[in-house]
């Protein structure tokens, strides 16, 4: 899961990191209110669940109380990568000697999580990884004890020579290992971390992703989740326990298991056509996640087709027909249904569905190639 | 032959008491697995389908002589019943459960092996070794004993391809399913060398997707380690950056772990890779038939 910045801000000084005061504005006036209590200037930033902030121009100096005010308004009327800005966050700006990236993530390929310094802060840390991988310091935490306070000075020396600077860092990198390993994070960030030009160090930016496996321990955390910033069709899919991503094409596909649903929408492109979503039903589905599922896929208007690609293991065939009968007797689905359905109780589910106002198909190739077609006859009949 | 499990392998189920631990434990002995005992904490003494139930791995271990151990557990205990198996000195735990917290997982890993123990999983569909026995939930009747070794990341995408293999008439050896979690226990590379090294596996299916590196590190390896032909799959060529695809492991992140990445890696390889879950039966084929 995803937080915004004054989030992640908030909970990284909870966990003792020197993090500078915010308010949090929806209006501009009262990021107006905020810069007054500040005294300006004031930074006025976008929150959004995007990166890239600063170049949309989301991110701003404000020198005045009206100043702040004129930036929250442009500011709050923005979108950035297509989502609208709600909130700004406002704080006081502070002046700048150094500043350097601090981040703690997982290595997947090295099962531990991995400290990140980089002497050159506020920068793109996948891009620099990407371009020159020698200007990141790259330390392993621990499996079991986490970051060791000689890890963490051994790593911060190589960034800063000072002792006092180096020493200041050291502290901050064991006090975001304690937050990542508290927080279930998968991703703890301050980029940049900065050294004033009198010398106190300043997280001035925060950037925190959590393990949506681990939220059932946290559940204080789960109350962060920002439900304006999702899809709503995903919003629904996830609180009824499908488990959908809504995709520009206008074929649907409604699977069962994570890698036969990636597998069925890179069929439908390699067959010339485009797939509308992920969507997976899950194990064990009842005749209610049918429904659920056919109930978000037809509010995307784009969908021309709609193909169910079921492979029954623990999900049992005959479920899904009656999920699929009881759909079309009650709320006939406005576009073509081609299915297969294949595996556990597959001859009970054909008989079941036989006289259905549906297409049926055996193999996967035919009844995604069926599909494609049902959704172009259905764009020219358009 | 095989690999992980044959006709011998004695199995406890922990959590046998629970939906999806007593139904699937019907389902192994129904493959006539060798089901010894099953653990649930304070249900000691009962039984669940003739299978004696014990209160601790430990006390099951030490009274069935199991050598293996399949977790059907929920996400926020399995790891503590991972640890549990391999404390216990079983050497082969298979964990079906998903939605484990995956710190839970970077703690756990260096336990396993240091009791020199193998974890298949978490978040998987188990192992089968047609004809001879199966540990987890991978259906047996898709299945037929033959040569091809399959691995794969996914549960019922490969029930697909083993599906498509034995209608086309070849057989496997063992089908396995190391999981969809971003940290597992058994990843690529330790299967194929097992493949590898089994003589009863003549080639080997492999069926990777988004998310991580494990697919470029196996591609190195069947270049560098393998003698037998392997055929791969990758799902996900068409999922948008930065979003889990159901799996927590399939995501591309910071523009790494893209399909076309595994695919060029398996390329560069000499690893012939598959367009679609058809095609690997038809690569396949004609792998089987210049051999």
């Amino acid at each position: 899961m995803n937080i915004h910045e004054y989030q992640a801000r908030d909970l990284l000084r909870r966990h003792d990191l020197p993090v500078p005061p915010q308010v949090v504005a929806s209006t501009p006036e009262e990021a107006a209110n905020a810069a007054r209590e500040f005294d300006t200037p004031v930074v006025v930033k976008a929150q959004v669940h995007a990166g890239g902030r600063g170049k949309a121009g989301g991110v701003k100096l404000a020198q005045s109380v009206d100043d702040a005010r004129a930036r929250a308004e442009e500011i709050l009327g923005m979108q950035i990568k297509g989502l609208d800005v709600r909130r700004v966050l406002v704080a006081p700006a502070v002046d700048i000697a150094r500043e350097v990236y601090v981040g703690i993530t997982l290595d997947r390929a090295a099962a531990r999580p991995v400290l990140m310094l980089c002497a050159e802060g506020g920068v793109d840390i996948e891009e620099v990884a990407r371009l020159t991988p020698e200007k990141i310091v790259r330390t392993h935490l621990d499996p079991v004890r986490g970051l060791q306070p000689f890890a963490a000075r051994a790593a911060s020396f190589q960034v800063f020579s000072e002792g006092r600077a180096a020493l200041g860092l050291a502290r901050v990198c064991l006090r975001l290992a304690a937050a990542f390993a508290a927080l279930d994070a998968t991703l703890v960030e301050i980029n940049p971390l900065v050294v004033t030009t009198a010398g106190d160090i300043l997280a001035i930016d925060a950037k925190i992703n959590l393990d949506d496996n681990a939220l059932t321990r946290h559940p204080k955390l789960e109350s962060l989740r920002d439900l304006d910033a999702e899809d709503a069709r995903e919003r629904k899919a996830r609180a009824r326990g499908l488990s959908y991503i809504h995709l520009d094409g206008d074929v649907a596909c409604v699977v069962n298991g994570a890698g036969l649903a990636m597998a069925t929408m890179d069929l439908i492109q390699h067959y010339g056509g485009s797939p509308a979503n992920f969507l997976d039903i899950g194990g064990s589905s009842n005749p209610e996640k049918v429904t659920t599922a056919l109930e978000i896929i037809q509010s995307d208007p784009n969908v021309r087709a709609i193909l169910f690609n079921i492979f029954g293991g623990i999900t049992r065939c005959d479920d899904v027909a009656q999920g699929l009968l009881t759909v079309i007797e009650t709320s006939p689905p406005r576009v073509p249904l081609v299915v297969r359905l294949i595996g556990t109780n597959e001859e009970r589910a054909r008989e079941m569905l036989a006289g259905a106002k549906l297409e049926t198909a055996s193999g996967m190739d035919e009844v995604v190639q069926k599909a494609i077609a049902a959704a172009r006859s259905a764009g020219e009949a358009s | 032959m095989s690999i992980l499990l044959d006709a011998k392998t004695r199995v406890l189920v922990q959590g046998i008491t629970g939906r999806d631990g007593s139904f699937h434990t019907q389902q192994m002995i129904a493959y006539d697995t060798r089901v010894v005992g099953g653990v649930t904490p304070g249900k000691g003494g009962q039984s669940v389908h003739d299978v004696p139930i014990f209160d601790t791995v430990a006390s099951a271990a030490r009274e069935t002589d199991a050598n293996a151990s399949v977790v059907y557990v929920p996400p926020l205990v399995a790891a503590d019943a991972i640890c549990e198996a391999v404390v216990a000195g079983i050497q082969l735990v298979v964990c079906i459960t998903e939605g484990i917290p995956v710190q839970d997982m970077v703690r756990t890993l260096p336990l396993v092996h240091a009791h020199n123990a193998r974890l298949v999983g978490p978040n998987c569909p188990g192992v089968i070794t047609p004809g001879a026995g199966k540990i987890g939930i991978l259906p047996g009747n898709i299945c037929t004993p033959g040569d091809v070794g399959v691995v794969s990341r996914s549960g019922t995408l490969t029930y697909e391809v083993v599906y498509e293999l034995t209608r086309s008439g070849i057989g496997q050896s063992t089908c396995i399913g190391i999981g969809g979690d971003p940290l597992i226990g058994t990843r690529f590379i330790d299967v194929l060398q097992l493949f590898e090294e089994d003589p009863g596996t003549r080639a080997v299916v492999l069926i990777g997707e988004i998310g991580g590196t494990d697919e470029e590190e196996a591609a190195e390896f069947i270049a560098s380690k393998m003698s037998k032909p392997v055929v791969a799959f990758i799902a996900g060529r068409t999922a948008p950056p930065g979003r889990r695809m159901g799996h927590a492991g399939a995501i591309v992140s910071g523009g790494s772990g893209t399909a076309a990445a595994k695919v060029e890696a398996f390329q560069a390889a000499g690893v012939e890779v598959a367009e679609t879950p058809s095609g690997v039966v038809e690569c396949m084929r004609s792998k089987l038939s210049i051999q």
